[in-house]
């Protein structure tokens, strides 16, 4: 490949042979509320957790989006389930719904291992 | 033994159904901790049994308090419990009397009529068979109101009846059989014998016109056999089962056995001594936003079913309303937290990311909660107070906020929680402070229920608002403001603090009272003990909060919790404030009056 003197970072990247859309499926499924998200960033601006570690819950909204669940286990164990999030959800969504059906579904498929 | 055919089935009944319930509560009652089984043991000999008889005399057969929420729907069930029970103890009088002795064969006492066909003489028979003859009308009027239940619910006030298994439809059949078949073969005797009172005795003489009761008399003392005997049979898989595990819930409650944190056998008395009445139906404002398949009846009821979901589980706003109604008096909202958590256990996080540390020193924390941290003119407000007047307090989640831990526990997530609270607990007693002042009612109940803080006192804002203006901290004025006060269900049913938030309020405006307060007070549909319900179902729990709010024509609507004020705020024009605002308010209001400065209002 010619190199230009710039590469994209893999954590950049999104590998769509990895993507894992079950979990969003079922999420979207479950919580439909999760479909009218804008990525605005109001849930993290402001997080409780987020306050304490670097935790991102949007980013966490992303990852979901793009079937990225490794590391979600991980991510999502940092949320305090304060409910702060959903409060100023311009677009009304049960955020704390999301997070309870990630914490469940992470264990559920297996992301970790990620058994596709 | 000479003991007829036709009463056997009935006496196997009753053999199976008390076998079985003595092997149930061994087992349930074995299923408890063994602190519990020690406080059983303990408590037995003592003036508790007592108590118990008489609360089971009270609850179970007279049905008080359901009989005060619902006087029909009480009458019902008063009938049909009392007026059976009163039935067979006279059947026993009656044949004790008859017999002059205690030691004679079941059976008679309760086919005394077709054991004993000679006509009462002394005035005592004739009074014995006079009152199971009033008795039995007196049965009958609870039948036919259940039955009329059954197809009209609206005169017992109830918008929803419960439905019905195919156990229940069974032991329904046999109990409303029961009754009837009973008046009939004792007619069918009297008719025959003269051995009936002012209600058999008549319908036997009209009987006996018409039709040969000599040839039916037997097959009729049968069906009664039988009817009793479907009844006891199908009890175990029908929801009359909640009968003797209610009464066994009273004596277990009594020695003193609670809930915990995880599914035991006290968990499975309470399941079961659901009497499905429905009430919690009644109480639940759910049913404003069309949820009507959650409520603690029919969540109680998947358990038992073995097929409670998540989607129903965590689709409640913990908000204590049925609870507080529930005329058997379950926890219903720790008996869902149990259930939550047992649901998630395979989840929990570790928060390792927690630091620890040495706190400043001060005589008060102020705990602000995340919902505070929402609303920032309370967190101003009650700022503003401290400073005014003169307190050493640490500000505790000025910017490195955790959060209290009760959103996790009411979401089933115990062991995180915990984490949470052991890294609280440090932070507060490092502090060597005395008070732990707190703005949030969700804080408050978890600081109260599951911190262990010693010489610690915590304190919702109302409490400690109300000593400083005692103590002449802050100075008090009289606004021209009417306000309704909204008690926040954590704050109220949750911690029963329904005075001092008054007290307090009193001082700064005048209070018009609703009849939704206190522990009848409203959920402002806000609450984060439900995971499952949608914006739009929650605004519409609110406003329909907020119509009865302005019914009483308010100028200001007054709570004290952020959460409520936050989620009403949404809805209205009508200002809302938080008490601490109130006092703020109040307090610079009479400095400047005070000041002789004159401010547009
Ligand atoms: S606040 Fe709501 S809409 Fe905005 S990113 Fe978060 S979830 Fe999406
Ligand atoms: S519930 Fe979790 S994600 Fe939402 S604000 Fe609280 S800590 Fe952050
Ligand atoms: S939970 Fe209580 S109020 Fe509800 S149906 Fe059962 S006994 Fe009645
Ligand atoms: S706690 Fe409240 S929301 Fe939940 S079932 Fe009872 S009344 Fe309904």
């Amino acid at each position: 490949m010619v190199s230009f003197g710039f590469e994209l970072l893999d954590s950049k990247r999104i590998d769509y042979n990895k993507s894992d859309g079950r979990l969003l499926n079922e999420i979207l499924e479950k919580e439909p509320s999760f479909k009218r998200c804008i990525s605005c960033g109001g849930c993290t601006a402001t997080c409780t957790a987020g306050s304490l570690t670097n935790f991102n819950i949007r980013k966490i909204n992303l990852m979901l989006r793009h079937g990225q669940t490794e590391g979600l286990e991980k991510e999502i164990s940092k949320c305090m389930l304060c409910g702060k999030c959903f409060l100023v959800c311009p677009r009304d969504i049960n955020l704390r719904n999301v997070i309870m059906l990630i914490k469940k579904g992470v264990l559920k498929y297996n992301t970790e291992k990620k058994k596709i | 033994m000479d003991i007829p055919f036709f009463a056997w089935p009935f006496l196997l009944g009753i053999t199976f159904i008390i076998v079985f319930f003595i092997i149930i509560s061994i087992i349930w009652i074995t299923g408890l901790s063994g602190i519990d089984r020690v406080r059983i043991r303990k408590n037995f000999f003592t003036v508790k049994t007592f108590q118990a008889i008489w609360e089971v005399f009270r609850e179970s057969l007279i049905h008080r308090k359901m009989y005060k929420r619902n006087p029909v729907l009480g009458y019902m069930h008063m009938s049909f419990a009392f007026g059976w029970f009163l039935l067979i103890v006279v059947g026993h009088i009656e044949a004790a009397v008859h017999y002059h002795t205690l030691n004679f064969p079941f059976w008679k006492s309760i086919f005394f009529r077709y054991a004993e066909t000679n006509p009462p003489v002394t005035f005592i028979a004739k009074a014995f068979s006079a009152a199971s003859d009033f008795l039995l009308i007196y049965i009958f009027s609870g039948v036919f109101l259940a039955l009329y239940k059954r197809f009209n619910s609206k005169p017992f006030g109830m918008k929803k009846t419960t439905h019905l298994k195919t156990g229940d439809k069974i032991a329904l059949i046999g109990l409303w059989l029961i009754f009837p078949t009973r008046y009939v073969c004792e007619s069918i005797t009297a008719g025959i014998y003269h051995n009936g009172s002012f209600f058999t005795q008549p319908t036997g003489n009209f009987l006996a016109s018409f039709l040969p009761l000599q040839s039916i008399e037997l097959a009729s003392w049968w069906v009664y056999s039988l009817s009793l005997a479907v009844f006891f049979f199908a009890l175990p898989v029908s929801r009359y089962m909640h009968i003797p595990v209610e009464i066994l819930l009273i004596f277990v409650r009594k020695y003193g056995v609670r809930l915990k944190k995880h599914v035991n056998g006290y968990t499975r008395i309470q399941t079961f001594a659901c009497s499905r009445c429905g009430v919690c139906l009644d109480s639940c404002q759910m049913i404003k936003a069309n949820i009507n398949n959650s409520q603690s009846v029919y969540f109680l009821k998947q358990i038992r079913g073995r097929k409670l979901n998540d989607e129903q589980l965590f689709n409640c706003l913990l908000c204590g309303r049925c609870q507080k109604d529930c005329p058997v008096g379950l926890d219903l909202n720790d008996l869902r937290i149990t259930q939550r958590i047992e649901s998630t256990k395979t989840y929990n996080s570790k928060y390792d990311y927690l630091k620890g540390g040495i706190s400043p020193q001060a005589d008060v924390v102020y705990f602000t909660g995340c919902m505070t941290h929402l609303t920032p003119s309370i967190k101003k407000a009650m700022l503003n107070v401290l400073d005014y007047a003169n307190i050493n307090y640490w500000f505790m989640d000025k910017d490195e906020a955790s959060c209290c831990g009760r959103p996790l526990m009411q979401a089933g997530q115990y062991e995180a929680a915990k984490k949470l609270i052991r890294n609280n607990t440090e932070k507060i007693l490092s502090s060597g402070a005395k008070i732990l002042l707190v703005s949030c009612p969700i804080c408050y109940q978890i600081f109260n229920e599951d911190y262990k803080l010693p010489g610690v006192k915590v304190m919702h804002h109302s409490e400690y608002l109300l000593e400083l203006v005692n103590q002449g901290l802050i100075p008090t004025i009289k606004l021209p403001v009417n306000a309704v006060y909204h008690d926040p269900c954590t704050l109220g049913r949750g911690s029963h603090i329904y005075e001092p938030p008054r007290e307090l309020l009193k001082n700064y405006l005048s209070l018009i009272p609703m009849k939704q307060e206190k522990e009848d007070a409203l959920c402002c549909g806000g609450s984060l003990g439900n995971i499952k319900i949608e914006m739009d179902e929650r605004k519409q729990i609110r406003d329909d909060v907020l119509d009865t709010f302005k019914s009483y024509n308010p100028d200001q609507i007054i709570t004290a919790c952020p959460l409520c004020k936050k989620t009403f705020a949404m809805g209205t024009d009508i200002e809302i404030h938080d008490l601490a605002e109130v006092v703020w308010k109040g307090i610079s209001r009479k400095e400047h009056l005070d000041k002789k400065i004159r401010l547009p209002i």
